[in-house]
């Protein structure tokens, strides 16, 4: 136990806690059974962007559940909070199996995937995390360990289901894992010139494909706006590999990033070029290009602590969903950004598919984009504030997961269901031993909706 | 930073402590501010312009001269949750000089708000962000803090009290997430300094809730304004005292 300063993946807003690693279940309910008024928090590592896995003057905890059992003839598995998808992946495959939902690292923990909900490329065809599990074993804040399936008690797992571990602390899951004959991808490349091109090419081809997105070229506006390189994906099939191991996996030497980069290195005009150079360098159409799980999923993974290229002020993640129908809103948000040089390093946008029952599960049918921009850039507020009004008035919603900035004010709005998720929690956390810096910054276990 | 939520503004009607706060909410929406002051009713006009721009404000009692007080303050002010900066804005010239010199009561009144005021205030703020684990404690501190003039010296000995209290301060919590910064403007011209003739390197409101801003996104931990007092007082602060005394400032 020592105090520790911690940082989402963004590096912004730091607070210091007192952090416990490698927790048994027994020091787990010790320190539940000690917690004061700021609370309890599990930690998984630390790569939602903003506050969410911080708890500021309270206690931080790192559960030591490493486990990972799979069957192999069922497909389904039981993984421990605390297992990595790098790890888990590897123990996936050499069984012909995959996880039904990779984010965009492999640097994860099943804990995190579970709190956050995640989804990945194949939302439209899959879902998100939670629609692959069948149990969560979780301790509470009372100290009881308790299996909770989406039967017997539907309330708590679709309350922990994206509830950003503030029900209880997972210590492990069951999931269902997807069948692969191979561990590469087969991956189609389309360039587009705007932002009709892109979005119609996903709106008719995803159905074709498990995996689909686009990356959008943040700084082009006028006629060429919303420009990017659309890629979409299938596992491919054994045949299609006439490799010696098809289902070999490995993680490839990674460069890192000196620790004192100066705070400009990324900025308006490198972003803009390497914006210029991506798009150029994709093919107008490519098919049937094998690419591997890592440079498919995880391209980000190759370089070690790459957040640190946004220098000490570290990085704004940003990321939003409308609703079907509301593309408009995307429309004009591309426009606004751009014109407010939001250089954007890395722009993303899916269509997702359909929610479940996750009271703050955040994907829903419609349009999401992601952009990372670095914090110094002046009007970024505003302009974001903007957004995130729009966004309520629209039926959208930003990820918690990412967030490090929105307004209280906007969360009920953005997320219609948070007065019968607090319910749940009411009911398994009364003395609210569960917080974080992201629950008391967005009032989230505030009691009724008297909010002043 | 970037994304302040809640502010304290301990002095609610400090005309610095105002141009921070509008400088903090600069294309902002949703901050919550509470402004704390001994009359409460006269951050009237104050809380309604805040409210203009999209802030929830709350109006507080505070008396810095009523040191049994300052814990309830702080604690009403974090109870609606963390606070991200808390300011200490409040302070009195007190007669001129050449009257304190015949009245050290009146002098001793001064060193009060300005310096005991700020130890208690200072205590109580610095207790909150402590325990919360993160936030910053901003002081207006002075360049009279500097070197004490024969001009001001009562006034100027309670800033430097201040601001000596508020650098031990800044060390206590070195460690738990929680910081200091200590601003030491030159000359202002607001209510406070109302009627006199402006320095050389006077500063404005405007120039040192920008500075604050700035600084907060940064890791100093005091800052001149204008920046170049660091300088000038650097060499100041070592003239021998016959030359100093003479000075025209
Ligand atoms: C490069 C990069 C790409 C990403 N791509 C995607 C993406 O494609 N899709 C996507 O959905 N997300 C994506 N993310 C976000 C990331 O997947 C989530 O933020 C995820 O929650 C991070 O997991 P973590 O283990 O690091 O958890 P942390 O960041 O440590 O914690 C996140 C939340 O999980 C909770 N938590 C952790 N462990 C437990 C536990 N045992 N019990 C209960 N609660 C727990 C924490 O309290 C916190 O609320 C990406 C992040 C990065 C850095
Ligand atoms: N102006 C300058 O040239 C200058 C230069 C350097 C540093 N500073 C420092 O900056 C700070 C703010 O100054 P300013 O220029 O903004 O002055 P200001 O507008 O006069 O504000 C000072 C405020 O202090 C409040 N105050 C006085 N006694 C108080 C008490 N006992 N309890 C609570 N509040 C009290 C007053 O509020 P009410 O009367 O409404 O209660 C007044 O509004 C001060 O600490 C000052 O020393 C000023």
């Amino acid at each position: 136990m020592s105090l520790s300063r911690l940082t989402g993946w963004g590096r912004t807003a730091p607070s210091v806690a007192e952090v416990t690693v490698d927790v048994d279940p027994q020091s787990l309910r010790a320190v539940l059974g000690e917690a004061d008024a700021r609370g309890v928090l599990a930690r998984g590592l630390g790569r939602s962007y903003g506050d969410a896995a911080q708890n500021g003057g309270g206690r931080v905890v790192c559960v030591a559940e490493h486990t990972v059992d799979v069957d192999a003839v069922s497909g389904v598995v039981r993984a421990g909070a605390s297992v990595s998808f790098d790890e888990l992946i590897s123990a996936l495959l050499p069984h012909g199996l995959f996880v039904p939902v990779s984010p965009g690292t492999r640097r994860i923990t099943v804990g995190g995937a579970i709190a956050a909900d995640i989804h990945g490329k194949n939302h439209h065809a899959d879902g998100s995390w939670g629609a692959h599990l069948l149990d969560l074993e979780m301790m509470l804040a009372s100290g009881e360990i308790r299996i909770v399936t989406p039967l017997a008690d539907p309330e708590l797992f679709w309350a922990t289901i994206g509830g950003m571990g503030l029900t209880g602390v997972v210590l492990s899951c069951r999931f269902r894992a997807l069948r692969v004959e191979t561990s590469r991808v087969l991956v189609d490349t389309w360039r587009t010139n705007d932002l009709d091109g892109t979005m119609s090419l996903m709106a008719e081809r995803d159905a074709d494909y498990r995996y689909t997105v686009a990356w959008i070229d943040s700084l082009a506006t006028g006629g060429r706006l919303g420009r990017g390189v659309v890629t979409m994906a299938d596992h491919a099939p054994a045949s299609a590999v006439p490799d010696v191991s098809p289902l070999g996996f490995s993680d490839r030497a990674r460069i890192g990033v000196p620790r004192l980069v100066p705070s400009g290195l990324l900025n308006g005009l490198t972003v803009r070029a390497f914006n210029e150079l991506w798009y150029r360098k994709s093919p107008v159409q490519r098919t049937a290009e094998v690419q591997g799980i890592g440079e498919f999923f995880h391209p980000l993974d190759m370089i070690r602590d790459w957040n640190r290229l946004y220098g000490r002020q570290g990085m704004l993640q940003y990321q939003f969903v409308v609703p079907l129908g509301a593309e408009g809103t995307l429309r004009a948000a591309i426009e606004g950004l751009a014109r407010g040089g939001a250089a954007s390093f890395l722009t993303v946008l899916k269509r997702f598919g359909s929610a479940n029952d996750g009271y703050l599960s955040f994907p829903f049918p419609g349009w999401t984009l992601t952009l990372d921009v670095p914090t110094g850039l002046s009007g970024l507020s505003a302009l974001l504030d903007g957004l995130d009004r729009t966004l309520v008035e629209v039926g959208g919603r930003v990820y918690l997961a990412k967030d490090s900035r929105l307004s209280p004010d906007h969360l009920a709005g953005m997320y219609p269901r948070l007065e019968q998720w607090r319910a749940v929690c009411e009911r398994v956390d009364p003395d609210h031993r569960f917080q974080s810096d992201l629950s008391r910054r967005l009032g989230m276990r505030r009691r009724s909706a008297a909010s002043t | 930073m970037g994304n302040v939520q809640r502010v304290l503004l301990l002095g609610g009607t400090s005309e610095i402590g105002q141009a921070i706060v509008r400088a903090l909410l600069q294309g902002r929406s949703g901050v919550h501010v509470v402004l704390a002051s001994r009359n409460p009713d006269s951050c009237g006009a104050f809380a309604s312009e805040l409210r203009g721009r999209g802030a929830s404000v709350e109006c507080l009692a505070f008396d810095a001269d009523d040191p049994g007080s300052h814990r309830g303050v702080v604690d009403l002010a974090a109870a609606g949750g963390d606070l991200d900066v808390i300011i200490t804005a409040w302070g009195v010239l007190g007669a001129p000089q050449c009257a304190l010199d015949a009245d050290p009561v009146s002098a001793s009144a001064v060193v009060q708000t300005n310096f005991a005021g700020v130890v208690s205030a200072g205590l109580e703020a610095a207790r909150v962000l402590r325990q919360q684990g993160h936030g910053t404690l901003v002081h207006l501190s002075s360049v009279a803090a500097e070197r004490t003039r024969r001009a001001n010296f009562v006034y100027g000995s309670s800033k430097a009290g201040s601001d000596a209290f508020m650098q031990g301060l800044a060390d206590s919590l070195v460690g738990s997430g929680a910081r200091v910064l200590v601003m030491r403007p030159g000359f202002v011209s607001t209510k406070m300094t109302a009627g006199m003739k402006p320095h050389p390197f006077s500063t404005t409101p405007e120039a040192i809730a920008a500075a604050t801003v700035k600084a907060l996104r940064g890791t100093a931990t005091t800052v001149w304004v204008p920046g170049v007092l660091r300088v000038l007082f650097a060499v100041l602060r070592h003239l021998p005292r016959v030359v100093w005394r003479r000075l025209p400032i």
